[in-house]
C-alpha cells in the first residue's frame, strides 16, 4: 500500500461508484436462476476480484480523515450484497428442493436383496448364550469327544454296569457292545475329563451334542444338545447350587425369574434335584384360579428345565478328588427343550431338518 | 405307580385335602406327580336293585328283556335291558331316571322297544369300573336294596399316578407312598406290613437256595382246597384296575393285590404241578423254559431260576413258567415270596427283554423283610376269599446278611445343604425314613462309612467306603431300614434329611466368582467362523452325524479312500446309515437337496462339527476302568488310543444363484469360486492365509478343485462338485462345496499392527500376457516379490482371452499400488519397482507386457 495518496485517482471509492457496484450486484443476484448461476454471481460481485472488494483495498490509500466515511460506505454495500446473496441462496435452495430433488425421486420400496442372507442355527447360538452366562460368572467352557469311552460316560459317573441306560435301548454302542466305546449320552463325561485334567477348583460349563436311541418326532431327537455345568471347590453347598441356577435363570429370562428344586435321582449327584424355571411369560400367575391360561407353562406356573445336584462323592473319588476336602455341584439342561419353550419352537424336527425357513429368522443370535 | 387315594387313606390319616394337595406334597418329597385321574365323581342316582320279574320280548334282532326291578321305592321300576346274564332275584346296580354315569351320560325315562323304561341296569363298564364288560354287574345277594352304589362300592376315588425314580423301589407300593404321605403331612402311618404272623410250625413245601448270590431269602406257604371258581371281590378288582392291573383270577389277583399294597412280588404255583424240592439256582447251559406268555425261552447261565426235579419252573422275579401256572382247576396253591439279587433280576429282565411288575420292583430293591409277611397276607386272602385252608408251616430259606450302617456327623446334612439343621431335626428325619439312629460311631462300623453288604445290595470295597467316610464331631451311626437298600453313603442320608426338610427351604447363595479365563482361542475362532459364514450368506444346519456306504459311493470315493474307514454303530437308527461320518458333506448335500425339493433352488448352507476318523492301528476296545480311585495316566491313555480321532471341521455347499437376479439385472450362479472364497472367509477369521492349488480329489470336479494349504499343511478342499456326484446325489447342476479341518487352522497369535503411511499413493497398471497353463497365483506371487517393499497392493482387475492375444495365452491386467512410509515416491522410483515386478514375473512365468 502506498504512503502517498491522491483522492482523485481512487474513483472506485466514489459514492456513486459504490452505489452502482451495489446495484449491479443486487440486480445480478436477483437475476440468478439457479444455484450454479448464483455461485458465478457470488464470484463476480462478492469475490476477491469484485468491484466492491477492489474498492475495499483502496481505503488504505485515502487520507485518514476520509477513511472512516469510505469504510462505512463500502461496509454497507458489502453487507447489503451479502444479505442479498444469502437470501437468494436460501430461495434457490428451497426451489431446488421443491423441484429438482423431486425429479430425482426413486421408489425406495424397491428391493435390494442381491446378496443372500445367512444365519446361524439357534441351537448353536443358544448354547453360546448359555455358555456366556456362565463365563460371566467365572466359568470356563470345557469340551470332550462325542464318541466317548464307556468309563467316562457311565462308570466314572457312578452309573453301574447294570443301569438300564447302558443298554442298546438307550445308548448307541460303537463297533461292539464290548468295545468300551459309546456315543456319549450326556455331556457329563466332559466333567470327568475336566476333573482329571484341570487344577482344582474347577468351574466349567460344557455345551455339546449328545446321543440317545430315540426315534425322531416332535419332542424327541436321537441327536440333541445339552449344556452341563460343574463346580468343585472347598465348601460348596446345595445353597450355592440354588444361587447359581437362580442367577443363571435371571440372566437368561429376566429379573425375578428364579428356579425351584424337587427331589429326584441321578446316579452322579446326591442329593439330586429336578429344576423348574418360574414361567417367564405369566410369572406363575396362570397357576392361580381365575387368571388367564398360559401356553408356555401350560398354566403350571413352572417349566421343567433340567436336573442338578451335589456331585456324588463316588464321582469325585473316581477322579481322584478327596470328597472330605472338596465338594461341588453339577447341573444340566436340554438345549432343544429350552429353545422350544423360550422361542416357541414347537417341533423338534424343524431343528434337525435344516430347512432354511426355520433358521433364517434367528440371524446371528437367539 | 398308580395310587388310588382311598387305598392310601387306609394306612395314613390324611387330612381333608384334595388329591392335588396330596400330589403336591408327594412331589415335593420326590414322588413326582404324572397325572391325577378322577373316578366316579360325576356318577349319581345309581342304586342297588333286585330284579323281580323278567319278561323276554320277542320280535327284535337281539334278545331284549323287560324287567321289574325293586329299588326300595313304593313300587318296582320298569326297565328294558339288552343283557341276559341275570335271572329273577339278581341284585344289580340300577341307574334311575336323572342318573348320571361316567362321561356325563344322563339316564332318563323313555319309551323303547315298545315299553316304558325308567332307568338302566348297569354293567361294570357303564359304571366306569372296567374298560369293557360282558354283561350286567351282579352284586352279592346280601347287598341292601336301594343303597347308593357309588358309596357302597367305593367307586368315587382319585388315582395319583406318580413317577418313581430308580432308587425308590419302596415307593412302588401303597405302603411306601403312604409312609411318604404320612411324613409329608406329619400324620401317623399304619404299616400294612406290621402283621401278626403265626408261630413257626415247620416247613411248608420243601425249598432251598443253591446260589446265595442269586437270592438271600426264599419263602413258601401253601393253601389247600382252594375254590378255583371263586371270583375276586369287586372291591379288589376295582383297586387292581385303578392301579393299572388287569384282574385275571382270584389267585393271581391276590398276588398282585399284595404286591401293590406291600411292594413284594409274589408268585403262585399249582402245587399239583410241582415235583420234588424247589431249588433257587442259576441256569445250566442249554436249559429252556416256556413262560406264561407261551414263549419258550433259551436261558442264559446267569439267569436266576426257580427249579424243581423237572428243571426250571420259573424265571425268578421276572416271569413264571407255563407248566406250573395256576389254572382254572388249581385247588392247592404254593405262594412264593423271595428276595432276589437286584442286579441279577435287572440283567435277566434285560437279557430277555422282559419287563414285568415283579422285575421292575426287584431291580429297584425290595424290602428284604417282606417275604414272610407278604406271603402270609396272600394266604389269608386266599383262605378268606377262595375258601381254602392255610396249610401249617412256612418254608424259609435264607442267607445271612449283615446290615448296612452309615456313620455321619450330625451336622453333615446341613453341611451339604448349606443351611444348618438342628441335631434333633436330623435324627427325627432319619427316623421318619425308617432308620435306626444311634449316637456315636458304632464299634462294628469303624470310624465312618458304610459296612456290611447284602448279597443283593451294593457290592463295594472297604477302601471305597473309607474314602466316602465323612469326618466330624458328634457322630451318628445310622442303620437304614430294610426297605431302603439305596441308602448306603453319607450323602444318601444327607439327601433324606434335606428333602424331608424341603428343598424349597434351601437358601439361594451365589458362590464367589472363580477366576475364569474366558473362552479359549479355539472357542472364539469357532464362533467367528460361524458368524463370518452366516454374514457371507450361508445358513447353518446341524445334520445327524451318521452316514452309509451309499453316501460315500455317491461321492465317488475310491475304494481306498481314507474317508471309507469309518466307525460302525452296533445299533444304528437306520441300517442305511450305520457309520459315523468321516466328512461333513453327505449330511449337507442331503439337506441341500431337501431345501431344493421344498422350493428353494438358491441355497447356501454350512455346518461345523466333529467327524470321526478311526486310526487303522487303534486298539479295538477301550478299557472300562475301576472307579474307586483316579485312573493312572497310562490307563487313561489306553482309553484315548481306542477312540477315533475327532477333528472339528467346517463345510459349505451352495447351488443356484449366489448373487440374486432382480430388477437391477441378472444375478450370478454359485460357482467353484464361491466355495473357495468360503474357505478363505474361514481362514481370514483364523488369521491365516490359504493357498489354493489345483487338485483332483473326489467328490470335486477334476478341473475345478482346489486343495487348500496353510503353508505346507493340507487343510481341505473346495470347488465345484463332479458332475457324477451331482447326478448321484440329485443335486442342482454345478453345485459347489468346501470342506476344511478347522482344527488345523491355528491362529498365529495377535495380529500385528501395520505402519500406516500418510504419503500419497502411486498407481501403475500393467497388462501381462501369459500362457494359459500359468496360474494367476504364480504371476501374482512373482509380481509381489519383484516389486519389493514399496508395493502396497496388487489387484487383478481383468482377465482377457480372445482375438487381441495370441491363442493359448491370456492377458492379465493388474493395478499395482506403491507407497513409501517416509516420503512421496518419484515417478522414477515407482516405474523402477513396476519394471522389477514385471521382470520377475517374466523370469518365473514367461509373462510379458502386453503390446511389447
Amino acid at each position: 500500500m502506498s504512503n502517498t495518496y491522491d483522492p482523485v485517482e481512487v474513483t472506485p471509492l466514489h459514492a456513486d461508484e459504490v452505489a452502482r457496484a451495489q446495484a449491479d450486484a443486487l440486480a445480478a443476484i436477483a437475476a440468478a436462476r439457479d444455484l450454479d448461476e448464483l455461485k458465478q454471481v457470488r464470484l463476480a460481485h462478492a469475490g476477491d476480484r469484485s468491484p466492491i472488494a477492489l474498492a475495499n483495498r483502496e481505503i488504505g490509500a485515502l487520507p485518514p480523515q476520509a477513511r472512516s466515511e469510505a469504510g462505512k460506505r463500502i461496509g454497507g454495500a458489502r453487507k447489503a450484497i451479502g444479505q442479498a446473496l444469502a437470501a437468494r441462496q436460501a430461495e434457490l435452495e428451497a426451489e431446488r428442493d421443491a423441484r429438482v430433488l423431486v425429479e430425482e425421486t426413486v421408489d425406495v420400496t424397491l428391493p435390494w436383496d442381491r446378496r443372500p442372507r445367512g444365519a446361524r442355527h439357534p441351537l448353536t447360538t443358544l448354547q453360546e448364550r448359555v455358555a456366556d452366562a456362565f463365563v460371566a460368572m467365572g466359568y470356563e467352557v470345557a469340551e470332550g469327544p462325542e464318541l466317548e469311552g464307556e468309563w467316562f460316560n457311565f462308570d466314572a459317573l457312578n452309573i453301574a454296569p447294570d443301569h438300564p441306560a447302558r443298554s442298546e435301548h438307550d445308548t448307541f454302542f460303537v463297533e461292539s457292545t464290548a468295545s468300551g466305546k459309546v456315543l456319549r449320552t450326556q455331556t457329563s463325561p466332559v466333567q470327568i475329563r475336566a476333573l482329571l485334567s484341570r487344577e482344582l477348583p474347577v468351574y466349567v460349563v460344557s455345551p455339546g451334542k449328545v446321543f440317545r436311541t430315540d426315534e425322531l418326532d416332535a419332542t424327541h431327537t436321537p441327536v440333541f444338545h445339552q449344556v452341563e455345568g460343574l463346580a468343585i471347590d472347598k465348601g460348596l453347598t446345595m445353597a450355592h447350587l440354588k444361587g447359581t441356577l437362580d442367577r443363571f435363570a435371571e440372566v437368561m429370562f429376566g429379573e425375578g425369574i428364579t428356579t425351584r428344586f424337587r427331589p429326584n435321582y441321578f446316579p452322579f449327584t446326591e442329593p439330586s434335584a429336578e429344576m423348574d424355571l418360574r414361567c417367564f411369560v405369566c410369572r406363575g400367575a396362570s397357576a392361580s384360579p381365575g387368571n388367564p391360561p398360559c401356553r408356555t407353562c401350560k398354566s403350571e406356573g413352572w417349566i421343567e428345565w433340567g436336573g442338578c445336584g451335589m456331585v456324588n462323592p463316588r464321582v469325585l473319588i473316581a477322579c481322584g478328588v478327596d470328597p472330605s476336602v472338596y465338594s461341588g455341584f453339577a447341573f444340566g439342561m436340554g438345549i432343544e427343550r429350552t429353545l422350544m419353550f423360550r422361542n416357541n419352537a414347537e417341533d423338534m424336527r424343524d431343528m434337525v431338518e435344516g430347512d432354511i425357513r426355520f433358521t433364517l429368522p434367528f440371524g446371528m443370535e437367539v | 405307580m398308580k395310587v388310588p387315594l382311598s387305598w392310601l387313606r387306609e394306612y395314613v390319616d390324611l387330612p381333608a385335602v384334595t388329591a392335588q394337595e396330596v400330589a403336591d406334597k408327594l412331589t415335593s418329597a420326590g414322588l413326582k406327580l404324572e397325572a391325577i385321574t378322577a373316578h366316579g365323581h360325576e356318577i349319581k342316582n345309581v342304586v342297588v336293585g333286585q330284579v323281580v320279574v323278567i319278561e323276554e320280548l320277542t320280535g327284535f334282532k337281539k334278545p331284549i328283556r323287560h324287567c321289574l326291578v325293586e329299588v326300595g321305592e313304593a313300587a318296582p321300576r320298569e326297565i328294558v335291558c339288552g343283557a341276559t346274564n341275570f335271572s329273577e332275584g339278581a341284585i344289580v346296580p340300577v341307574a334311575l331316571p336323572g342318573a348320571v354315569l361316567p362321561g356325563g351320560f344322563e339316564i332318563g325315562a323313555r319309551k323303547t322297544y315298545g315299553r316304558q323304561s325308567e332307568g338302566m341296569i348297569c354293567s361294570e363298564a357303564e359304571l366306569g369300573i372296567a374298560e369293557s364288560s360282558p354283561g350286567i354287574l351282579l352284586l352279592p345277594q346280601d347287598t341292601p336294596i336301594g343303597a347308593d352304589v357309588v358309596e357302597l362300592l367305593g367307586l368315587r376315588d382319585d388315582v395319583l399316578e406318580l413317577e418313581i425314580t430308580p432308587d425308590c423301589g419302596y415307593a412302588l407300593s401303597i405302603r411306601g407312598v403312604a409312609r411318604e404321605a404320612a411324613t409329608a403331612f406329619g400324620v401317623p402311618f399304619r404299616d400294612p406290613a406290621a402283621a401278626e404272623l403265626p408261630a413257626a410250625s415247620g416247613p411248608s413245601y420243601p425249598a432251598s437256595i443253591a446260589d446265595p448270590t442269586a437270592c438271600d431269602r426264599f419263602v413258601l406257604r401253601s393253601v389247600s382246597g382252594f375254590d378255583p371258581a371263586a371270583e375276586s371281590p369287586l372291591w379288589m378288582r376295582v383297586r387292581l384296575i385303578r392301579a393299572g392291573m388287569r384282574p385275571v383270577s382270584l389267585a393271581v389277583d391276590v398276588t398282585n393285590y399284595v404286591m401293590l399294597e406291600l411292594g413284594q412280588p409274589l408268585h403262585a404255583f399249582d402245587r399239583s404241578r410241582l415235583s420234588g424240592e424247589i431249588v433257587v439256582r442259576r441256569a445250566a447251559s442249554g436249559e429252556t423254559l416256556e413262560t406264561l406268555d407261551h414263549v419258550t425261552r433259551k436261558l442264559h447261565v446267569e439267569d436266576i431260576l426257580i427249579t424243581d426235579d423237572t428243571g426250571p419252573i420259573s424265571m425268578a422275579g421276572t416271569m413264571g413258567g407255563l407248566h406250573t401256572e395256576i389254572s382254572g382247576s388249581s385247588t392247592d396253591v404254593v405262594i412264593e415270596a423271595a428276595h432276589f439279587s437286584a442286579t441279577g433280576i435287572a440283567r435277566e429282565s434285560r437279557r430277555h427283554d422282559l419287563v414285568s411288575e415283579a422285575s421292575k420292583r426287584f431291580e429297584r430293591g425290595v424290602d428284604r423283610e417282606l417275604p414272610l409277611v407278604a406271603s402270609w397276607r396272600a394266604v389269608q386272602l386266599l383262605v378268606e376269599l377262595g375258601s381254602g385252608t392255610a396249610d401249617p408251616g412256612v418254608t424259609h430259606a435264607e442267607v445271612d446278611v449283615a446290615p448296612v450302617r452309615v456313620v455321619i456327623p450330625s451336622d453333615y446334612p446341613g453341611r451339604v445343604a448349606g443351611v444348618p439343621y438342628e441335631r434333633e431335626t436330623v435324627v427325627r428325619r432319619l427316623e421318619q425314613v425308617g432308620c435306626a439312629v444311634v449316637e456315636g460311631a458304632d464299634a462294628a462300623s469303624g470310624d465312618g462309612g458304610a459296612h456290611g453288604v447284602a448279597a443283593t445290595g451294593v457290592v463295594s470295597s472297604g477302601d471305597l467306603h473309607e474314602k466316602l467316610a465323612v469326618r466330624g464331631d458328634d457322630l451318628l451311626t445310622v442303620t437304614p431300614p430294610s426297605w431302603r437298600p439305596d441308602l448306603t453313603d453319607p450323602n444318601d442320608l444327607a439327601e433324606e434329611v434335606i428333602r424331608l426338610e424341603g428343598y424349597e427351604g434351601l437358601p439361594s447363595v451365589l458362590p464367589p466368582a472363580p477366576a475364569g479365563a474366558g473362552l479359549t482361542e479355539e472357542q472364539r475362532l469357532r464362533r467367528r467362523v460361524g458368524r463370518a459364514l452366516a454374514y457371507a450368506g450361508y445358513v447353518e444346519v446341524l445334520c445327524y452325524p451318521f452316514m452309509g456306504v451309499r453316501d460315500l459311493d455317491d461321492l465317488q470315493l475310491p475304494a481306498d479312500d481314507p474317508r471309507r474307514r469309518a466307525t460302525r454303530l452296533v445299533n444304528p437308527l437306520s441300517e442305511d446309515e450305520p457309520y459315523m461320518r468321516t466328512t461333513l458333506l453327505p449330511g449337507l448335500l442331503k439337506t441341500l437337496v431337501r431345501n431344493v425339493g421344498r422350493g428353494f433352488g438358491d441355497v447356501a448352507l454350512f455346518e461345523t462339527g466333529l467327524v470321526y476318523r478311526p486310526e487303522p492301528d487303534a486298539p479295538a476296545a477301550a478299557p472300562v476302568l475301576t472307579v474307586d480311585r483316579k485312573p493312572t495316566a497310562e490307563e487313561l491313555a489306553r482309553i484315548e488310543s481306542a477312540l477315533p480321532r475327532q477333528p472339528f471341521r467346517v463345510a459349505t455347499v451352495l447351488a443356484g444363484e449366489f448373487d440374486r437376479s432382480g430388477w437391477w439385472g441378472a444375478g450370478r450362479q454359485a460357482s467353484w469360486a464361491d466355495a473357495i472364497e468360503a474357505a478363505r472367509t474361514v481362514a481370514r477369521e483364523a488369521g491365516v492365509e490359504l493357498e489354493a492349488r489345483a487338485d483332483r480329489h473326489e467328490p470335486w470336479h477334476p478341473g475345478r478343485c482346489a486343495a487348500l494349504y496353510v503353508g505346507d499343511v493340507l487343510v481341505g478342499h473346495a470347488g465345484e462338485l463332479h458332475p457324477r456326484v451331482v447326478e448321484a446325489c440329485g443335486l442342482p447342476p454345478r453345485t459347489a462345496a468346501m470342506e476344511l479341518e478347522l482344527s488345523l487352522l491355528t491362529p498365529p497369535g495377535p495380529a500385528q499392527a501395520p505402519a500406516v503411511s500418510a504419503y500419497p499413493v502411486a498407481t501403475q497398471d500393467v497388462a501381462l500376457v501369459v500362457r494359459s497353463e500359468v496360474t494367476v497365483a504364480e504371476v501374482e506371487t512373482a509380481l509381489r516379490e519383484g516389486a519389493g517393499e514399496l508395493l502396497e497392493s496388487v489387484r487383478l482387475f481383468d482377465v482377457y482371452t480372445g482375438e487381441q492375444v495370441e491363442e493359448g495365452h491370456a492377458s492379465l491386467a493388474y493395478t499395482l499400488r506403491f507407497r513409501a512410509p517416509d516420503r512421496t515416491l518419484t515417478v522414477e522410483e515407482t516405474t523402477a519397482a513396476r519394471d522389477a515386478a514385471v521382470a520377475l514375473a517374466h523370469e518365473r512365468t514367461g509373462a510379458r507386457l502386453r503390446g511389447v
